[in-house]
């Protein structure tokens, strides 16, 4: 039988983490005092002719242009450096949202498929689960504080047609954000759908949570058969809700645009990079002494996880590229171009395929690659911040158009919930038995050879 | 038909039995010569001491050959030999060339693993692979002895096999 074995939060671990914040802290006051000093009027030429670009697409389209392309109007109110705090905290927001409920997802998984090779890890994914609450209430406070700036469809004027920024595609859309109360109210709707998604997901996390750890204590099997039902609910309400969420809290910052491969791609990077994070909390406690259980064989398989769903990552991405590409529609066409005529968009395009398809296909493609810890920490940091940069050029665009900077604000405030996380993460951790005392099939997983 | 190829054939019923046998037998210090069994068995590479397969260089070499070979032809052919206007994009452009790159790469690199399967087992065309026993191809492990290689005589072996687990002994020469 399996023995007691519980991961220690030392206190230096835990100083380790506190340093990494406050590096944050400090890398984004720099960042903020230096974007307030220059007065973020900082339009070279580069900017000025893609700003030209996306004009002439956008002015085929026979309806009024929307303010949001409108260069240098800034309609709605704040700073250009608290729009990009506001930015960064937004995207960073919703991409630990990601790793927390992947987190969820990777076990229900586990439990849906009956797998036993991944008896000896489950616990590092359900230790994740635990950034749902915070992340939820964290989503839900920054999108009243910052949908002003974020949420074009949020401000009343657009749907009113006597104002000069009224526009009459995203008012042909008010139904999905306001329904049933009047457009440019609250959009009670929208608010609704990210409660209930969290709602759900939480209730979720904590039911097949409680199954998990009752099982260590009296070690019946009912509670595995428990965790695989509330698995496979979970499951089809996640199917729907991540697509849903992608669309609302990231799709709709750029309103006029919409691609139907949407919910998949997010969900893509999300799924593998949630991957890739448990990979790496796996490597390290293995390097820290824990988790005996866990063997080349079962890294063998997490790497094979990231190998795969890596590509399949650019296969979505290809796939919603390639069909704007040649389909050629300006209001689609639009949405690449600003990501690939201006700084820092650009770079971050080109970079994001290399960061998320080259190096993880070439560097995890050999079986020695996957199965060695020393790659592993490698390719999976990689493929993290290559999803950081993923999740910068999803949101960053539609919202500070040719504003955006990557600098100290951005990076400083990825420290910042970077150290969140993992303490949050780690702290859950050790509070749970960190290997299944009694899992019907950790005998399975023991003698997993691949 | 007269030849110095002789070999003696195990038969073995259990996979288990097989391989615990194939430890011991290499033990002994007999070289065996093959084994031959209806399904992969767990764990016989390495009780024969085989050296891993080399056959993932072989299929990037070959998925790599389709690659080149798909983006040059398409550049090639659309760009410079034959150019056509397509929706106004430029001739050579690279996003609507990789579907095409992507399936090439697939078809050659598993072509070229299906022709080297079949000359590497010895079925390529007008060969006659050896058969030391038709029943591994049914229900039975199947373990030769190759006696050139080995010092122990004919009977030795055979002794060993049998003490071994196999079912039965046979002499096959080709």
């Amino acid at each position: 039988m399996i023995a007691d074995e519980k991961y220690e939060f030392k206190p230096e671990t835990k100083r380790k983490i506190f340093i990494l914040g406050a590096v944050g802290v400090l890398l984004l006051v720099l960042g903020v005092f230096m974007s307030r000093n220059s007065g973020g009027h900082e339009n070279n030429h580069e900017k000025k002719a893609a700003a030209e670009i996306s004009k002439s697409l956008t002015a085929s389209i026979e309806v009024q242009e929307s303010p949001e392309h409108n260069e240098g109007a800034e309609h709605h109110g704040s700073a250009v450096w608290l729009k990009r705090v506001y930015t960064s905290l937004w995207q960073n927001d919703i991409f630990f949202v990601g790793i927390g409920i992947i987190g969820l997802f990777f076990v229900a998984i586990q439990y849906a498929s009956q797998a036993g090779w991944s008896a000896g890890v489950k616990r590092i994914p359900l230790a994740m689960g635990s950034w749902i609450p915070i992340g939820g209430v964290l989503t839900i406070v920054l999108w009243f504080i910052t949908k002003g700036d974020i949420f074009h469809w949020s401000h009343s004027s657009v749907f009113d047609p006597a104002s000069d920024q009224y526009d009459k595609i995203i008012t042909g859309k008010s139904g999905y954000f306001y329904w049933p109360l009047a457009a440019g109210s609250f959009p009670i709707f929208f608010f609704l759908r990210m409660v209930a998604f969290f709602g759900l997901w939480y209730i979720f996390f904590v039911w097949i949570k409680k199954e998990m750890l009752a099982e260590d204590l009296d070690g019946a099997t009912e509670h595995w058969y428990s965790a695989r039902k509330f698995s496979a609910i979970f499951l089809v309400i996640f199917a729907l809700s991540s697509s849903i969420a992608a669309w609302d809290w990231v799709m709709s910052i750029d309103t006029h645009w919409y691609s139907t491969m949407f919910g998949w791609y997010l969900f893509a990077g999300w799924w593998v990079t949630g991957l890739s994070v448990i990979t790496l909390i796996a490597v390290y406690l293995k390097e820290a002494g824990y988790l005996k259980v866990v063997n080349a064989n079962h890294l063998h398989d997490l790497g094979k996880f990231i190998f795969a769903f890596s590509i399949f990552w650019t296969y979505i991405w290809f796939g919603q590229f390639l069909l704007i590409y040649y389909a050629n529609i300006p209001e689609e066409t639009v949405y690449f171009v600003n990501q690939m005529k201006s700084a820092p968009y650009n770079w971050i395009f080109y970079t994001n395929l290399f960061l998320n398809f080259v190096f993880p296909f070439l560097l995890l493609m050999t079986r020695d690659a996957k199965r060695h810890m020393s790659m592993l920490k490698v390719v999976c940091p990689i493929v993290i911040v290559g999803h950081w940069f993923d999740h910068f050029n999803m949101i960053t665009p539609g919202v500070m158009q040719h504003d955006g900077g990557f600098g100290f604000i951005e990076i400083g405030m990825t420290l910042i919930f970077a150290a969140v996380f993992l303490y949050v993460v780690l702290s859950a951790l050790s509070k749970i038995q960190l290997v299944a005392k009694h899992h019907p099939f950790m005998e399975e997983s023991l003698n997993h050879h691949i | 038909m007269e030849s110095n190829k002789n070999f003696v054939v195990g038969i073995f019923d259990d996979e288990d039995v097989l391989v615990s046998a194939v430890e011991n037998v290499r033990e002994k210090g007999i070289h065996i010569h093959e084994v031959y069994s209806p399904f992969p068995v767990h764990g016989l590479d390495e009780a024969l001491g085989y050296r891993r397969t080399r056959l993932p260089i072989a299929s990037f070499m070959f998925g790599i050959t389709g690659t080149c070979i798909a983006l040059f032809v398409q550049t090639w052919m659309l760009g410079y030999d034959w150019p056509m206007d397509i929706g106004g994009k430029n001739h050579a452009s690279l996003p609507p060339f990789i579907p095409v790159t992507f399936e090439f790469t697939v078809l050659l690199a598993a072509f070229g693993m299906v022709i080297t399967f079949l000359i590497v087992s010895d079925m390529k065309p007008y060969s006659w692979p050896r058969q030391f026993d038709i029943r591994s191809t049914d229900d039975k492990h199947v373990m030769a002895v190759d006696l050139a290689n080995n010092k122990l005589s004919k009977d030795e072996i055979g002794r060993i096999l049998k003490d071994h687990g196999a079912s039965e002994v046979n002499e096959k020469n080709f």
